[in-house]
């Protein structure tokens, strides 16, 4: 099924009672307890801990799959998960905002496996909903202070050399309801508003340079055609740095979420100057101070000051196996499996501790290891059933050490909503549960 | 190994190659694609105001008086009569002196640096369900009925491009506009980096109930 209106993915789950009782060995336990209790949600997670349940369809028995013939090809034109992943979603939390509109959904990296976001689990942040832009109409606008100002459509925008790169979006909020205590048990809901993609399209310099930058000009104006024509400024500088005009996510037209049809992509900063739906770039001599550069993603200070244009994303990981969605199914040997990443370049290392930080071993990296992109660590562990404080700390290519959460608090105190960028410390209990701590 | 001399003249040498190369591809209009921005899609698109100096306010004005009615009409259902705030949307309205608190209330009279940019605001973005559709002198009722409601502006203010840049906004002092970080300076020590007896959990998330489910369709948790 194709298109916007696509229908909640649980209103066509099928009854899966046949699974009962299936085993992902290194992750825990999947549960698939069957349709009424997913729908309402109850079941938890190792519930069914002991009860081997019979299973019909493993060995010796020949699973009824394997006796009859499979759907054909194009049954489904465009791909979708198995039924059985409906529960790997986005998610957002109903309280935090007034509507869904202004609002953001979070990731369920405790269901992903590698430094790519899957195009639909991307994260998702609006400002005034997600627009569905006809492509053939949109239009992107050069002008300020310009020798040509110009309106390109999509299919010039498309002409212009093209490149592709890796780089993840974070939104400065991730972790925002975590700054005065521990308070979402999730992965998801305390992570999940990062996510990484390949993205393809042109440079920014590229098109800067066909419009011709006068010599006066300092910062860049970059606006959506969403309903809030949201707005950011840029410095020239970073513009002709690194940034992209990007038309393309993970090898298709971008999702109408993350932009469709074309969308800046600022690497290493707070994904809110990633505007979407762009239609309009002016250039300027100074800032624009727009309400979201002022009154938001400006960061409160304790004796009430405020930083404003505070646009870096600083190293940052979290461990992704276990968590609180994913806890251990009895003492015995695990992969500790996490994530990295840094705005300042690349992740050079990152060490992982299972006592709160006292003693620390340094995890394996997985290739790719790029500039300004997730990067997945994991780290065997035995675990001996006892209790345990699991954290991971990243030291990116500048040398800068992800910080515990008193540290940054010592700083910023716990007002300034953004850019919490803290160890994460899992605890886990003796029968596996996982749960969102704070240490002293 | 090259004097300074000789590598200032390499450096010249090898701009000269690039630009050799790349002459043609920095010279504006290079590609030659897509067309002139005409001066119409210029005033249509062009709307943005800047925030500490009004550059890009258009002609208009409005006053505190049609600005409360404006707002009754079109804002008070979400930010209600007084910008108090319905439910979970913002207020507008209020907090002063409260951003050292520990529940402090940023409002556009308690925080905002800059009074255009409650002009250029609502213009692209209220209201919410209608951007757009305001008139220019209806946006400067509006920004002046706000002003005066966190006591800024006098009841007889009139906004436009000219008074909107003067106001002196009340925390726009407190902002600084260039990056400290990094600002915590953690060591990457690797072993006994602290006595176990300090590790104590300070906060857990366990037993808040505020946690939407992650598994099955969405939850609708509310506030509890
Ligand atoms: C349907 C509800 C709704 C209506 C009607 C509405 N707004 Fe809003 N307004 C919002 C929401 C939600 C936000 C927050 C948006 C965000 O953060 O992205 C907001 C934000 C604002 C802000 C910024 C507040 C801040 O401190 O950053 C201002 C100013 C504002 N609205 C003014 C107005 C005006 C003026 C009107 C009437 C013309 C209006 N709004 C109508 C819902 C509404």
């Amino acid at each position: 099924m194709r298109g916007n209106v696509r229908p909640p993915p649980w209103r066509n789950m099928p009854v899966v009672s046949r699974l009962a009782g299936t085993r992902s060995p290194l992750l825990g336990r999947r549960s698939f307890l069957g349709l009424g209790a997913a729908l309402t949600g109850s079941f938890a997670l190792g519930a069914t801990r002991g009860n081997a349940e019979p299973a019909p369809s493993s060995p010796p028995a020949d699973a009824p799959w394997s006796q009859s013939i499979g759907a054909g090809v194009v049954d489904r034109p465009y791909g979708k998960p198995a039924d059985t992943e409906a529960g790997v979603i986005r998610r957002n939390v109903p309280w935090l905002t007034a509507g869904t509109e202004s609002s953001v959904s979070f990731s369920p990296l405790q269901d992903l496996h590698g430094s790519i976001t899957p195009n639909g689990l991307f994260f998702e942040r609006h400002h005034a909903g997600r627009p569905d832009v006809d492509p053939a109409q949109h239009r992107l606008m050069i002008h300020g202070l310009v020798e040509r100002p110009l309106v390109l459509s999509m299919k010039d925008i498309m002409r212009f050399p093209s490149v592709s790169r890796i780089h993840f979006i974070e939104c400065p909020a991730n972790g925002g309801m975590e700054w005065r205590a521990a308070q979402l048990n999730s992965l998801q809901f305390n992570h999940g508003m990062i996510s990484c993609a390949e993205w393809t399209g042109v440079r920014l310099s590229t098109l800067l340079e066909e419009v011709g930058i006068k010599k006066e000009v300092q910062w860049v104006l970059v606006e959506g055609a969403d309903g809030a024509h949201m707005n950011r400024s840029l410095p020239l500088a970073k513009c002709l740095d690194d940034c992209l005009v990007v038309y393309a996510q993970n090898g298709e037209a971008l999702r109408p979420e993350q932009g469709y049809p074309l969308r800046l992509l600022v690497p290493g900063w707070e994904g809110n100057v990633s505007i979407k739906w762009l239609r309009r770039i002016k250039l300027g001599d100074r800032p624009w101070y727009s309400r979201e550069e002022t009154s938001k993603y400006t960061d409160l200070m304790p004796d009430g000051t405020s930083r404003g244009f505070t646009w870096l994303i600083d190293a940052k990981s979290v461990i992704t196996f276990p968590c609180p969605e994913k806890p251990l199914d009895g003492a015995g040997l695990y992969e500790i499996r996490g994530l990295a990443w840094s705005g300042n370049g690349r992740v050079k290392q990152v060490d992982v501790s299972v006592d709160g930080g006292v003693n620390w071993q340094s995890a394996q990296l997985h290739e790719p290891v790029l500039t300004k992109a997730l990067t997945k660590f994991t780290l065997p562990w035995r675990w001996d059933g006892r209790p345990a404080l699991l954290e991971s700390r990243v030291i990116d290519q500048t040398g800068y050490v992800q910080p515990t959460i008193s540290q940054l608090r010592q700083q910023r105190g716990s007002n300034s909503v953004y850019h919490n960028n803290s160890i994460q410390t899992w605890q886990i209990k003796p029968d596996g549960s996982v749960f969102d701590v704070q240490l002293a | 190994m090259f004097n300074s001399r000789e590598r200032s003249l390499l450096l010249c040498l090898s701009l000269l190659a690039a630009a050799g190369t790349a002459a043609d591809a920095a010279e504006p209009g290079h590609y030659g694609y897509g067309v002139k921005a005409t001066p119409e899609q210029l005033a249509g698109w062009d709307i943005d105001a800047r925030g500490d100096d009004g550059v890009g306010l258009p002609a208009g004005q409005g006053t505190v008086q049609k600005g409360s009615e404006v707002f009754a009409d079109q804002c008070a259902a979400c930010h209600g009569t007084f910008g108090e705030g319905e439910g979970r949307f913002p207020k507008l309205a209020g907090g002063m002196g409260t951003l050292r608190d520990d529940r402090p209330e940023p409002t556009v009279g308690s925080y905002w640096p800059f009074a255009p940019t409650l002009w250029d605001y609502i213009n692209r973005a209220m209201p919410m369900p209608a951007p757009h559709t305001l008139s220019a002198d209806d946006v400067y009722a509006l920004t002046a009925y706000i002003l005066n409601l966190n006591d800024i502006v006098p009841n007889e203010f009139v906004a436009d491009r000219n008074s909107l840049p003067k106001v002196k906004m009340p925390n726009h002092d407190s902002f600084t506009w260039t990056d400290p970080r990094p600002d915590t300076m953690a060591k990457p020590c690797m072993s006994a980096c602290a006595d176990p007896a300090d590790i104590k959990i300070m906060s857990t998330a366990e037993g808040r109930n505020l946690t939407p489910r992650t598994t099955g369709p969405l939850d609708t948790m509310q506030p509890k």
